[in-house]
């Protein structure tokens, strides 16, 4: 399962949810105002940390830079763009988009 | 507003009221940052006492570095440095905000005034009003 989240962690709680239930070997897609969680010094950025263990975390390269934060990203978590995005939801079975 | 007509059409100055606009919201994953901003640019045409607050989520619209490209929407970061221009020269930012994101004055694209939570509070509380984004 790839789970895809687009809000911001410290505005919404949709990351918290997509973590609670994203199962060992499923992946985190960070897109939009989500990438923040995966940038250094974000009180969400313990969240994603923890999650790395279980899941593989991507962010959303276009996204980062739009929001001047693509050299502040966590180690561990991939960076991907547009076309990186279509091989995941085409490598998983299924998706879930926290909206 | 009508009060502020008139005062203008008495070729007076009119009443200045502290004006404050607060901006909690990330920049492209909405509209409301956008907006905020082109709303203060409006204001300034009224010749009010102008402050713009960024707090919570606010904070990253005055982020440095931003290359919007790729998404393909408007790079407004740069206008922030614009709002000098209009006599907007009243910015702040809630310290505890900034830290919750890891971040500090340098990663900003103006100069802000950096307040703690308790300042803030009390210069919200000592406007006539209050615009929230």
């Amino acid at each position: 399962m790839l789970h895809i989240v687009n809000k911001s962690a410290t505005e919404r709680n949709s990351l918290e949810s997509a973590l609670r239930m994203a199962t060992k070997g499923s992946a985190v897609l960070l897109i939009e105002d989500a990438v923040y969680a995966a940038t250094q010094g974000s009180v969400a950025a313990a969240k994603i940390k923890s999650a790395m263990a279980d899941v593989q975390i991507y962010a959303l390269g276009p996204d980062l830079d739009a929001r001047g934060m693509s050299s502040r990203v966590l180690d561990g978590v991939k960076v991907v763009d547009y076309g990186g995005f279509v091989d995941l939801v085409t490598e998983h079975n299924s998706c879930q988009s926290w909206l | 507003m009508s009060d502020m007509m008139d005062d203008m059409d008495e070729g007076g100055e009119g009443v200045v009221k502290k004006f404050m606009f607060v901006n909690r919201k990330a920049p492209h994953g909405t509209i409301y940052a956008l907006e905020g901003l082109e709303v203060v640019l409006i204001s300034a045409a009224f010749d009010q006492d102008v402050s713009m607050v960024f707090v919570d989520d606010g904070v990253y619209e005055l982020i440095k570095g931003v290359n919007t490209k790729g998404i393909e929407v408007k790079d407004f970061s740069k206008t922030y440095r614009a709002l000098e221009g209009y006599d907007i020269e009243k910015l702040y930012v809630e310290k505890a905000s900034m830290d919750a994101r890891g971040l500090t004055e340098d990663d900003l694209i103006v100069d802000v005034t950096v307040l703690d939570s308790a300042e803030m509070a009390n210069l919200m509380a000592e406007q006539d009003v209050v615009i929230s984004y």
